[in-house]
């Protein structure tokens, strides 16, 4: 049986899809930054997919550079919410309501 | 000799611009000097283009490109030939005097300085219309005299009766222009020009029907602009103008464009011999029509008026019969002896109090010399006779009319001279004879400002001497206008013809002046007899034609815009555009709360429109897939 | 085969263990979930013969990542649950299944994979690491030094946010100062 570049790409949706309702379900702030891993990761496996049946070097390239952004974005991101935390003492999404319309 | 075309051109421009300056500013005099001096530059550059064209010579230049697209080129391109600058002469001659005139005229009047505005504004529309060498050009002449002639007969805009007849001549005028608008589109698709020189030299190869429509659409203009009947109502409301405009719009330049378009495409009109016949016999109609009103109307002004109708329909029998330089040279004539009558009227009317009823007047011409002599020989020269300007063109269209052997015409012209001195000589002997009724009204009469009838005198000079150019015009005109000459065989039946128009004439002038200059003549109330006859209320009534108009197109036109108004607009146009504000208002109202800060819900909003967009791409590239197959 | 064998092993193992990281309440699970879901993605990369790739999956994420993620959860109080009100759970799901459905769609899509073509073809006779190696330091310098710069901004910027007061030594101060230099640096409720 043939693995094809459609499996792969079928594997990378159903994860992507994993992670997209993660993001709309939860409410911890830190849970929804699992899932935004979950989204990033997905696509790197579509990414490196693409670059291994199409033979071509760029997909992983693309693959790096996103993971250098992932790594930045949980940074940052945990910092913003180290600072909302000492601020607060709350971490749960639905209480942050400041900016409401 | 370009530049004095662009002063010839441009002069009137500036003095309109400099007069528009002080629009707002209450009256002063330098305006008005400044205006008269330009349009008298003007008047001299345009007498230099004359000793100039008169040396065998035309000037033709093209100032700059206007538009440029594909094929079709129009440039802004003047022409100065035999044909403009006759027209340039007569336009700077009559504008100039009634620009000095108007110094005098509108002394009193708050708008002073906006009517010079307005005044040279027209003078430049009309040497823009007179010298343009395409027909593009001739357009933005012809709308903006029509533009400045609305301005100028709604001058007092206060007055009701003024904003009305402003728009009612506007409106016909649109009218008449979308007819020609039509010709020139026709004459662009077959010709590919718009020039002069190349239509012309085209419109031999066309098919002799395309270039009758041509023709016909043509016509149609001219007969809005030169007040032909069956458009022909404005021109007599339009004297609610103040009277230098009449004189100068009303009778000496604007209304006869009509005349200069049909003479300056005299080789369309050639072509089509037929039409040629329509337009004289609709010039005869108009010119016996006009003057049938003229007879009994009671308002100074109107009879002045529709006695330009009536002039206006000897040049276009003249301009039908293919006497292109005869049309021409009554449009000269006429333009003198008619603008000389109007402002004499406007002096009349000064020393009267705006008072326009003559039966009101009467042995005005005790205390108004000056203004007697010069009405009294406009008229005798609007009248024709010997040695006045009037004789030489008017006899001549008679005996155009003769030689061509359209003797109905003749008759109906032959009657139409005498009608014409009758109610021209009505006019004076009720003003200037007879008792003196204004007393009964307490009216205290003046005589005008020395100036403006030291203005008045170059028209008054004219009028008696233009005959005498006529073989110096004749010459001149030659080069570009047919040049047939008019003799009637017969030596005998020449004198006979000439000296029988002459006595007929002179009999309806001494039966008018026997009729009103005597003592007798009292206001009428409605009670004489005359005055109950079927005939005389189908003339003072303009022949209904008025009532017909306002009933067959002016109320069913009012009525249907209610109705487009209360149904069509209320309750399917603002409904429509309500329903779209609500809806959206609506829509904005019950959305209100997504915009509640939780930041969850933002996040599901945000994969709904992820999943909006991709499916929208999904959908595209099936469908793109769909029709690439 | 043994090539299929293993992708629907993975394929199965990632699922289930991101699904336990998406469903679960307890934090604990979620991050032990993900760091092992990451892991099974790197033996994609393997697989798909991008063994730098898969190396580098392994350090940042279970590494780097996770530590992260474990340091900030020791900062938080974990024992305690945020109280998730499941609004409408149907409407999640839809989304999501609709939203992996578009994405096939789009990646099975003539249109799209028909486009593709090698600008840096893989060479047969290099390895992996070489051949990225190449790529990454000619056609990808530039974005490579952006990226670098942008991780030192991210580790400047998550310094200064997260610990502020990095110049005073909390060993070193007796109680009565920690506690009046900050207002905020204890947690208003709950905390220990």
């Amino acid at each position: 049986m043939e693995i094809t570049l459609t499996h792969y790409l079928v594997l990378s949706s159903i994860l992507f899809a994993i992670g997209l309702i993660g993001v709309m379900r939860r409410k911890n702030l830190l849970m929804l930054f699992f899932a935004t891993e979950i989204l990033l990761n997905a696509t790197n496996v579509a990414f490196a997919a693409i670059s291994h049946y199409i033979g071509d070097l760029s997909g992983q390239m693309f693959a790096f550079f996103i993971i250098a952004v992932a790594a930045s974005e949980v940074a940052i991101g945990l910092g913003l919410l180290i600072v909302w935390y000492k601020r607060t003492g709350k971490i749960d999404l639905d209480q942050m309501n400041s900016m409401r319309g | 000799m370009e530049l004095y075309l662009y002063i010839a051109l441009f002069a009137p421009l500036v003095g309109s611009l400099y007069a528009s300056l002080f629009s707002r500013s209450p009256k002063s005099q330098h305006v008005g000097i400044v205006a008269s001096g330009l349009l008298f530059t003007s008047f001299v550059s345009s007498a230099i283009l004359l000793s100039y064209v008169m040396g065998g010579h035309t000037v033709h230049t093209e100032m700059m490109t206007w538009i440029a697209a594909g094929d079709l080129y129009i440039p802004f391109g003047f022409v100065v030939d035999q044909v403009s600058v006759v027209m340039m002469m007569v336009v700077t001659i009559v504008s100039t005097v009634v620009h000095v005139y108007s110094i005098g005229y509108m002394d009193h009047d708050k708008g002073f300085n906006r009517f010079f505005a307005w005044l040279s504004a027209f003078v430049f529309s009309m040497m823009v219309l007179v010298m343009s060498d395409n027909f593009a050009g001739l357009f933005i002449g012809w709308e903006g005299v029509g533009l400045c002639s609305w301005g100028l007969i709604g001058f007092w805009y206060h007055k009701e009766s003024a904003t009305w007849a402003a728009n009612e001549a506007f409106i016909m005028n649109r009218i008449a222009d979308l007819g020609m608008l039509i010709g020139i589109f026709l004459i662009y698709w077959n010709t590919g020009s718009l020039q002069y020189d190349v239509v012309f030299a085209e419109v031999g190869n066309l098919q002799i029907v395309v270039v009758t429509w041509i023709g016909i659409f043509l016509f149609i203009g001219a007969m809005g602009k030169s007040a032909q009947f069956p458009l022909h109502t404005w021109l007599a409301d339009a004297m609610e103008g103040p009277t230098p405009v009449s004189a100068l719009i009303h009778a000496a330049t604007m209304v006869t464009a009509g005349v200069y378009l049909v003479v300056r495409a005299n080789p369309i009109y050639d072509l089509i011999p037929n039409v040629g016949i329509f337009i004289a016999s609709l010039g005869a109609f108009v010119a016996l029509f006009a003057a049938s009103m003229a007879l009994v109307n009671r308002d100074m002004k109107r009879i002045i008026a529709y006695s330009t109708l009536s002039q206006l329909g000897y040049m276009f029998v003249a301009a039908g019969l293919g006497a292109y330089w005869v049309a021409l040279f009554h449009l000269m004539a006429h333009a003198f002896f008619k603008a000389l009558l109007f402002l004499g009227a406007g002096n009349v009317m000064h020393a009267m109090h705006d008072e326009l009823d003559p039966f009101k007047m009467g042995g005005l011409r005790k205390v108004m010399k000056g203004t007697f002599i010069m009405m009294t020989l406009a008229s005798v020269a609007l009248a024709g006779i010997y040695p006045f300007a009037g004789f030489f063109s008017k006899d001549l269209i008679l005996e155009v009319g003769f030689v061509e052997h359209h003797y109905v015409i003749y008759t109906v012209l032959l009657v139409t001279a005498g009608l014409t001195a009758f109610y021209s000589f009505r006019l004076v002997a009720l003003i200037f004879h007879g008792e003196e009724r204004y007393k009964l009204f307490g009216i205290h009469p003046h005589e005008a400002y020395k100036f403006m009838l030291v203005a008045m005198s170059p028209l008054l000079v004219l009028a008696m001497i233009a005959g005498a150019f006529k073989m110096t015009y004749f010459q001149l005109v030659m080069n570009l206008l047919p040049a047939t000459q008019y003799h009637i065989h017969s030596q005998t039946t020449f004198w006979i013809m000439t000296i029988g128009t002459q006595l007929f004439v002179i009999a309806a002038i001494l039966f008018a002046y026997k009729k009103y200059a005597n003592s007798g003549v009292s206001v009428p109330d409605g009670t004489s007899k005359m005055e109950n006859s079927f005939v005389y209320k189908l003339l003072w009534n303009q022949y209904y034609i008025p009532k017909i108009y306002d009933e067959v197109f002016s109320k069913p036109y009012a009525e249907l815009s209610r109705i487009a108004w209360k149904q069509i607009d209320l309750k399917i146009v603002d409904a429509t555009v309500d329903a779209i504000a609500n809806g959206i208002y609506k829509t904005g109202e019950n959305t209100r709360h997504i915009q509640n800060g939780n930041l969850s819900s933002m996040l599901r909003w945000m994969v709904v429109g992820l999943v909006v967009l991709m499916t929208l791409a999904v959908a595209f590239s099936v469908g793109y897939n769909v029709v690439g197959a | 085969m043994f090539e299929a064998i293993a992708f629907y092993l993975f394929a199965a193992l990632t699922i289930v263990m991101f699904t336990i990281t998406v469903m679960t309440s307890q934090a604990l699970y979620a991050i032990t979930a993900m760091a092992a879901g990451m892991i099974f993605i790197s033996a994609f990369f393997f697989i798909l013969g991008a063994d730098f790739l898969g190396a580098i999956q392994i350090i940042v994420y279970t590494g780097a990542v996770m530590a992260l993620y474990a340091f900030g959860m020791m900062f938080f109080d974990t024992t305690r649950d945020v109280v998730e009100k499941r609004t409408n759970p149907q409407i999640v799901f839809v989304l999501g299944v609709l939203a992996a459905i578009m994405v096939v769609a789009i990646f099975v899509a003539p249109v799209v994979s028909n486009n593709i073509q090698a600008l840096y073809p893989i060479q047969e006779n290099i390895g992996n690491s070489q051949a990225v190696g190449m790529v990454l330091f000619t056609k990808y310098l530039v974005p490579f030094e952006l990226a670098a710069v942008m991780l030192l901004v991210a580790m400047i910027g998550g310094i200064v946010l997260a610990g502020k007061k990095m110049d005073k030594s909390l060993t070193l101060m007796n109680e009565e100062d920690i506690l009046s230099m900050d207002d905020g640096f204890e947690p208003q409720e709950g905390g220990h």
